[in-house]
């Protein structure tokens, strides 16, 4: 019997097979892989939010949800803002050259207006929402704190145009989101096109 | 009359098992993993551990049943469902203490049961792929234990899954896509929950069962390894039973049956006690729901991944990425995988080693006891260089063994098994 047989034509047909095989499995899990993507309802959940900056006090920061993410809008005093461009030498980018920013925020405030800044509340480092720590030179962070954020979870710190200092587990300044002003005190956040409202 | 009887049920149990066994090899599994199978006769304290992970396995599973039928895996009412299941389901705080104490002890048991391998060098030749199936276990109970943590929707469970979930978007270049594919969204939502239940009931148990049998039939295949380190197998009588074996059953049913109402013993003493052992078991935190605006002061995963987690915060970031972090953490664990090749000791069990091997694995003990401590604590610029240290010591352990077994000065083993 076996001295009948074809052996190539038989691999042949094997190997055939088996491909043909792998193309369908492959073929019949991508519906699989697919399902666990993002659904259309959780893409439509990143509309852009609108927010009243005026009403938020000197020193003080606001929180609001875009894309379930924390968003923060700081409205800095004018004594935050000198203290800004004096540990340059501290920071991992001071000037901002990854663009962890839109490009109307590559300035040395990180910002639109040099009083308010928007900024995404997720440390670069694991994605923890940092605390808010304004004071300057409080007992735990140290005598050069001049006023920034604190990542309780593993000690990232950023200052408080949100740029990540040396020697932290965050890798870069925490990301600026897309916003815009649409009047002097109502700022969307989200969307920076023109045609945007 | 009363004997008649008898003798008729022992007739129809006999005629029974014998209609079964022609249809289904019955006896022969029994004989082959329990009635015959040989295991050496000097087993200590540290060969409880194997068929106590199966009794915490079997514990989980029941546990578990009862509490999906609870249980809500959805944001809005996860948290609810687990405190009304504390509150209102009758016995329900019970159930769930049995399982998250469960959780726990599987590490202890699992931790205590590796460490005698490494103790006994039960995974040298030719047990390397029972060792290798048991670290996938290990592995696959990790995921089981993460996705666990997620299920009550707590402030830990939420913040601890973002951070290990974020820990895949430091991969280069298809990081942001995995991360997105693990969560099913762009941030860790009740899609998250939802499919982390899936995986958690269903999918990692029914894969932790079909290798948990891989690894008792890769057991009596080659047999167990003993205290000494030495082969039964090479010393049989005249019919080719090993001379140091004796029948798990009844022998060694009877030991770990014993193991194992000490360890309940302990068990239900936590239960009833200590259900969240002073914040280690259960963590405070964990109380407040999920709240995704606000990550708590001081986050740290549960002990059993803290090693680990020590290890990722103790590596600075690198080329502006964290992911070296994140390849040491992962090394860490997968490193076990390699043990079997990378000891050239001439003698397995430690009774039989030199100074040099002792000393190491003194200080790897050290060093896996130190980063869990670490882990639990707060990052400090102190704590932060004692777990670089350690950290170094952890993987010295690994990295210098195939030089520091080699040179170490061992004792002869003896020629048949020895009881202390």
């Amino acid at each position: 019997m076996t001295d009948n047989v074809n052996l190539s034509k038989r691999r042949l047909l094997i190997a055939a097979t088996t491909a043909a095989g792998g193309v369908a499995a492959a073929g019949a899990g991508t519906p699989f892989v697919l399902s666990l993507m993002p659904s259309e309802r959780a893409k439509a959940a990143g509309a852009p939010v609108e927010v009243d900056v005026s009403a938020i006090q000197p020193g003080m920061m606001i929180g609001i949800e875009w894309q379930g993410k924390p968003v923060w809008i700081v409205r800095r005093t004018q004594e935050m803002l000198d203290l800004l461009a004096r540990h340059d030498d501290k920071l991992v980018d001071p000037k901002s050259t990854v663009p962890q920013q839109p490009e109307y925020c590559n300035n040395p405030y990180r910002s639109i207006k040099p009083e308010y800044l928007v900024v995404l509340g997720v440390c670069t480092h694991l994605g923890c929402s940092p605390t808010y720590r304004p004071e300057v030179a409080p007992a735990d962070l140290g005598a050069d704190w001049p006023g920034g954020w604190f990542c309780p979870c593993h000690g990232s710190r950023f200052d408080l145009a949100a740029r990540v200092y040396k020697g932290v587990p965050a890798p870069s300044n925490m990301i600026v989101p897309p916003h815009k002003y649409l009047s002097e005190g109502r700022l969307l956040i989200g969307d920076d096109s023109k045609e945007a409202a | 009359m009363m004997n008649l009887l008898k003798n008729r049920m022992m007739n129809l149990l006999k005629n029974l098992i014998g209609w079964i066994d022609a249809r289904f090899p019955l006896i022969s599994t029994w004989k082959e993993h329990a009635s015959e199978y040989y295991a050496p006769k000097n087993f200590n304290f540290w060969y409880f551990f194997g068929s106590l992970a199966l009794l915490v396995l079997v514990i989980q599973i029941a546990s578990g049943i009862f509490l999906t039928m609870n249980y809500k895996p959805d944001a809005l009412f996860a948290f609810a469902s687990v405190e009304y299941i504390m509150r209102d389901v009758q016995w329900g705080w019970l159930l769930r203490y049995i399982h998250s104490t469960g959780a726990s002890m599987f590490f202890v048991v699992i931790y205590l049961h590796m460490f005698r391998g490494l103790m006994y060098g039960s995974y040298r030749k030719p047990r390397e792929l029972l060792w290798i199936i048991g670290m996938i276990i290990y592995l696959a109970l990790m995921g089981e234990a993460f996705m666990g943590y997620l299920l009550p929707w707590g402030q830990m469970s939420f913040w601890g899954a973002q951070v290990i979930v974020n820990l895949f978007s430091s991969v280069p270049f298809i990081g942001h896509d995995l991360a997105i594919l693990i969560r099913g969204d762009f941030v860790v939502s009740d899609t998250t929950l939802n499919r982390f239940f899936a995986l958690h009931v269903i999918a990692i148990p029914l894969i932790l069962v079909l290798i948990v049998v891989a690894h008792l039939v890769a057991l009596h295949e080659v047999g167990s390894n003993n205290p000494d380190g030495i082969e039964i197998k090479k010393h049989k009588d005249a019919n080719g039973r090993p001379l140091d074996g004796i029948p798990f059953h009844p022998y060694y049913t009877v030991k770990d049956g014993v193991g194992a109402v000490g360890f309940l013993i302990i068990f239900c003493a936590i239960v009833f006690f200590a259900p969240d052992m002073g914040g280690y078991f259960l963590e405070y935190n964990n109380f407040v729901p999920a709240n995704p605006m606000k990550t708590p002061e001081h986050i740290a995963p549960v002990w059993y991944f803290t090693p680990y987690y020590a290890i990722l915060r103790a590596v600075p970031p690198l080329f502006g990425s964290q992911f070296p972090g994140v390849v040491a953490m992962g090394v860490a664990t997968v490193i076990f995988f390699f043990l079997p090749w990378l000891d050239r000791g001439k003698v397995k069990s430690i009774r039989y080693r030199g100074p040099i091997y002792k000393i190491f694995l003194a200080l790897f003990v050290v060093s896996f006891v130190g980063l869990g401590w670490l882990g639990l604590m707060p990052a400090t610029p102190t704590y932060t260089l004692i777990s670089r240290i350690l950290a170094v010591v952890y993987f010295a352990f690994f990295l210098l063994m195939p030089w520091y077994t080699r040179i170490d000065k061992c004792k002869p083993e003896p020629d048949r098994v020895t009881s202390k």
